[in-house]
């Protein structure tokens, strides 16, 4: 779990760049020469040329400003009239994951290859092993016929040098529920949005940064004006951006917002709530109770477990409880949450209380671009009442903190703890729903390690997890 | 023995590019070489803002400038300092 990697690098490359051209005089002209001043000429290409690393990086610009590369009709429209059509936008763009089908480097359909390491060996037990009859030798070496082998492994296993690989194709590897598939005619993979569950997995894992969401910079940029907006800082934000957050207050307000408000506070609610209706279920009988605050679970239900939606709690999110906060406060209020995560967005999208999604990488971008030193800032005072159990939403393991320390009946509570959605833990959960479950109240996070090491994070984790650690020692507590 | 100083910038941009990771570098780093560094977080060193110094995050080892840091680049150049005596 270590994603500081070049790909993405480039990936926040694009948003900081695409952020910085929005704080220049001529924004439309600085963004359409991103691709040259990326790749300019007789440097260096990561792919075939420079030309084909322009087109790639065009259409991540095109994400940056909120568009699907799949929605492109028109192949000569440049970056500068997406920006237009960004500008015009007044609601946020429905959320989906991008594939940039140029950058996908349509990995090979056969997972087996036969390497060099062959030793075109007298056994050839490879041969035996294969049902299909696909391999064959060529210059004394085994080839795999793609045409024949149906990628089952046994050549692979028959091997005794481990001459046989397998090579997987990284964001179906990822993806816990088979959302994303190669197109036959084009070899390239595209995503099935019935299935998708907005986890973020293929976006991180893709080795060419061929995945995008898309970004709302430009949106809640263009809304600033207003001076209504608010931005609604996940209780994640520890470890994700340089500074104190009181410093983060400071540079949010520099950059545009009216207000800020501590989503912890929310996700206290969530936790009064949510012990309540836990100890509300287990006196009427109930089995058990999971989770409602990871929206890519609540998709997973939706989408792929629907025998578990019985068991799912129905508290609010700790977002939805900040968001109608905010609401009720101020009914023209234009409300941004910023934090780690994409399915938030289709949460957002669910909700009428939340206008926009920014993610740590975004906020990060747009701070960028707007020449704000989050370090060199002045500090203002949180407005908050956050406490340990809601702050401590933001790490695996958070949520069942809070429930036991203010639940009425902690004492029977058996909590279990899905860390990360896989093919794995889905079947387990659509067991505990079938059949039996181990315990009565199951913390279900999308990510592995929680909130702080989300897709849309900047943080180390475990960097993060330290500072969260210390912040939730100094919190005071709801337990009484 | 006079300490390599390593200065790893948290401007903005350093910190969002990966500086962020680099924190980690007192623990990836072994006990011998870690006696012979100090290592210092800094507000922006200013190299952000121009192409041509490379690209963030940025982090000086004594007065050597590393760009597109990663916590390998930033090992490797406390070792030729060592190993050539530069120091």
């Amino acid at each position: 779990m270590f994603y500081d990697n070049n790909a993405n690098r480039l990936r926040k490359e694009i948003l900081i760049r695409v952020a910085r051209a929005f704080f220049t005089k001529e924004p439309a002209d600085t963004l359409n020469r991103i691709p040259v001043a990326m790749r300019p000429k007789l440097g260096e290409s990561s792919r075939c040329c420079i030309h084909k690393d322009r087109a790639v990086l065009k259409y991540r610009c095109m994400a940056a400003l909120g568009f699907s590369v799949e929605d492109e009709t028109d192949e000569l429209k440049p970056i500068s009239e997406y920006y237009a059509a960004a500008t015009l936008r007044t609601e946020a763009v429905k959320p989906a994951l991008t594939v940039i089908d140029e950058a996908c480097s349509a990995c090979v359909t056969t997972r087996y290859s036969a390497t060099n390491a062959c030793r075109g060996c007298i056994a050839r037990s490879c041969e035996s092993a294969c049902p299909k009859d696909a391999i064959e030798f060529r210059d004394g070496q085994a080839w795999l016929n793609p045409d024949k082998c149906v990628n089952c492994g046994l050549c692979m296993k028959a091997c005794p040098y481990h001459a046989i690989i397998r090579i997987p194709i990284p964001c179906e590897e990822a993806c816990p529920v088979g959302a994303i598939t190669k197109d036959e005619a084009t070899g390239r993979e595209v995503i099935d949005h019935d299935k998708c569950i907005y986890c973020g997995k293929c976006l991180r894992e893709c080795p060419f940064a061929a995945i995008s969401d898309l970004s709302q910079m430009i949106d809640v940029l263009q809304r600033f004006k207003s001076n209504t907006v608010v931005a609604m800082i996940a209780p994640s934000v520890t470890g994700q951006l340089p500074g104190t957050l009181p410093q983060l207050v400071t540079a949010l307000k520099k950059l545009g917002f009216a207000k800020v408000v501590e989503v912890a506070e929310g996700a206290d609610e969530t936790t009064r709530h949510e012990s309540a209706e836990w100890a509300e279920k287990m006196g009427e009988g109930e089995r058990f109770m999971t989770t409602s605050c990871c929206p890519s679970f609540i998709e997973t239900v939706e989408k792929h477990l629907p025998e578990m939606k019985p068991y799912v709690s129905h508290t609010p999110t700790p977002m939805a409880f900040s968001a109608a906060k905010v609401r009720r406060e101020n009914p023209d209020a234009i409300t941004v949450f910023i934090g780690p995560c994409i399915a938030k967005r289709v949460e957002a999208a669910k909700n009428p209380d939340v206008d926009y999604v920014l993610t740590f990488e975004e906020l990060g971008a747009l701070l960028v671009g707007a020449h704000i030193d989050v370090n060199q800032s002045d500090e203002t005072p949180v407005d908050s009442n956050a406490h340990r159990e809601g702050r401590g939403f933001a790490a695996s393991g958070g949520v069942t903190g809070a429930i036991r320390a203010t639940a009425p009946d902690n004492a029977a509570l058996q909590p279990i703890l899905v860390d990360g959605i896989d093919r794995k833990t889905i079947n387990q959960m659509r067991a505990w729903a079938n059949k039996t479950c181990t315990g009565n109240f199951v913390e279900v996070m999308s990510c592995e390690g929680g909130c702080i090491a989300g897709p849309g994070t900047l943080g180390n984790p475990r960097i993060a997890l330290k500072q969260l650690n210390a912040l939730l020692n100094d919190s005071p507590s709801l337990e009484h | 023995m006079k300490k390599i100083k390593i200065t790893i910038c948290t401007g903005t941009t350093c910190y969002i590019m990966g500086a962020t990771h680099l924190q980690r570098l007192d623990e990836v780093m072994d006990a011998a070489m870690l006696e012979q560094v100090e290592i210092i977080g800094s507000h922006c060193l200013g190299y952000c803002d121009a192409e041509n110094f490379g690209k963030a995050p940025f982090v000086k080892v004594n007065d050597q400038l590393i760009a597109d840091a990663t916590l390998d680049k930033v090992i490797r150049k406390v070792r030729e300092i060592l190993n050539t005596g530069a120091n």
